[in-house]
């Protein structure tokens, strides 16, 4: 996974010949795309959780979702330095991606509240797993009223230069999202694996007790 | 035909208990006209009519998480949620009559919000005024499940505005969109798009919530 991300990082910047401030799309939209995936894993595993009542799928959906929201943050932290870079400002309220992405952060951060919130057992599972399962409903909703509002928020809506993507463009989009998407699965992993130990620990501990 | 008697019986309960200790709506009502008497001072003299229109969702949305946030106080007082859960009805009619119990409150604050409005502020039309409905519809239907998630929790009325907040954004852009454009149909059926999608997920979600 290391190679593959050294690899993109290198691959990257030779084939940018938009200007340093396209370079960024190699990172920025395979995070986006990565977190989005992470949300989507997290409702899954929820809806797993509330049809088949089986407890490990919670944290399953809790860790996948606290990826999607690492990853989303950084969502937009890439995407505020490409929007300073190419459009000269931090914040661009008309950058329909950059807008649902806030969105999401605010929902998923409300998300981790309620879940520290309740107290832990079946009942906090199942409430979690319902609030994610809201939050793929909201993804496409709000996309739709972030759409709709641009036309009493903004009257002219910035024409974003599509990156044209020629053959090698595309190999290193490739290469960049798949090797985000591993670095995404092997925090993924880890992070399972050191909850699952905390949770054992804490089990034996009481049981020695 | 039992379900919607089990709905209509809870709904009913709802409100005789809300008549008899009038916990909720007073302070809606004067909550609503408040804030409107602040956005008042909060807008400049020169500022426009659109301006107030977005006031009067802001407004909108938090009078309706005031009420939200009284929504399951009783039924957590007493322990009556207990015994609604082991009542022998179907669980999503608890949800039901508590959406169209808060609805009902939301609706009556805004009988004496909305004219305040006009008249203080700037004029609705028709579609403006459907708008309101439908986004009053929705937020009952999620707010009431997510009261009912925040109820649990330590910190509720802490929880519940940052719940519903995220969820209430479509909301807003639906309502102001058919308050102030011109094209104001598109933003109603929006509208009621949200309320069908998230009032079935509401509606197929509740029982996993309140059942231990």
């Amino acid at each position: 996974m290391g190679v593959a991300l050294v690899l993109a990082l290198i691959v990257a910047p030779e084939d940018a010949d938009q200007g340093i401030s396209q370079r960024i799309f190699y990172i920025h939209v395979p995070i986006a795309l990565t977190a989005y995936f992470c949300f989507g894993l997290g409702a899954l595993k929820a809806l797993f959780l509330l049809w088949r009542r089986d407890e490990r799928y919670d944290l399953e959906s809790y860790v996948a979702i606290h990826q999607g929201t690492i990853f989303g943050a950084l969502t937009l932290v890439t995407g505020s330095i490409w929007a300073q870079a190419s459009w000269g400002v931090w914040w661009a309220w008309s950058s329909n991606q950059l807008v649902l992405f806030l969105v999401l952060f605010l929902f998923y951060c409300a998300y981790f509240m309620l879940r520290f919130s309740l107290e832990e057992g079946p009942r906090r599972a199942r409430s979690s797993a319902v609030y994610a399962l809201f939050g793929v409903a909201l993804i496409p909703v709000s996309f739709l009223a972030i759409r709709l509002a641009e036309d009493f928020i903004h009257p002219t809506v910035f024409t974003r230069e599509g990156p044209q993507m020629s053959g090698s463009m595309f190999v290193t989009f490739c290469v960049a999202w798949a090797a985000v998407t591993l670095l995404a699965y092997v925090l993924y992993r880890v992070e399972l694996a050191g909850k699952r130990l905390d949770l054992d620990l804490r089990e034996l501990r009481e049981s020695l007790r | 035909m039992t379900y919607l008697a089990d709905v209509a019986a809870l709904t009913r309960k709802d409100l005789k208990v809300e008549l008899r200790a009038r916990d909720t709506l007073p302070a809606m009502l004067l909550f609503v006209l408040s804030t409107l008497v602040v956005f008042h001072f909060a807008l400049p003299e020169d500022s426009s009519e659109t301006a107030a229109y977005g006031l009067l969702w802001v407004a909108i949305i938090f009078t309706a998480l005031l009420g939200l946030s009284r929504a399951w106080v009783p039924e957590h007082e007493h322990g009556v949620l207990d015994g609604l859960v082991l009542a022998p009805c179907d669980r999503s009619a608890i949800w039901l009559g508590k959406a169209l119990a808060t609805l009902a409150f939301l609706l009556a604050a805004q009988a004496a919000a909305l004219p305040a409005f006009v008249l203080f502020f700037a004029p609705l039309d028709a579609t403006a005024l459907v708008g309101v409905l439908l986004a009053d519809i929705g937020i009952c239907a999620v707010g009431s499940l997510m009261a009912a998630m925040a109820a649990a929790g330590r910190s509720r009325e802490v929880l519940l505005p940052l719940l519903v907040l995220p969820l209430a954004i479509p909301l807003i852009v639906g309502g102001v969109g058919s308050a102030i454009s011109a094209d104001a149909e598109r933003f109603v059926l929006f509208l009621g798009l949200y309320d069908g999608v998230f009032a079935v997920l509401s509606w197929a979600s509740f029982e996993y919530v309140v059942t231990e």
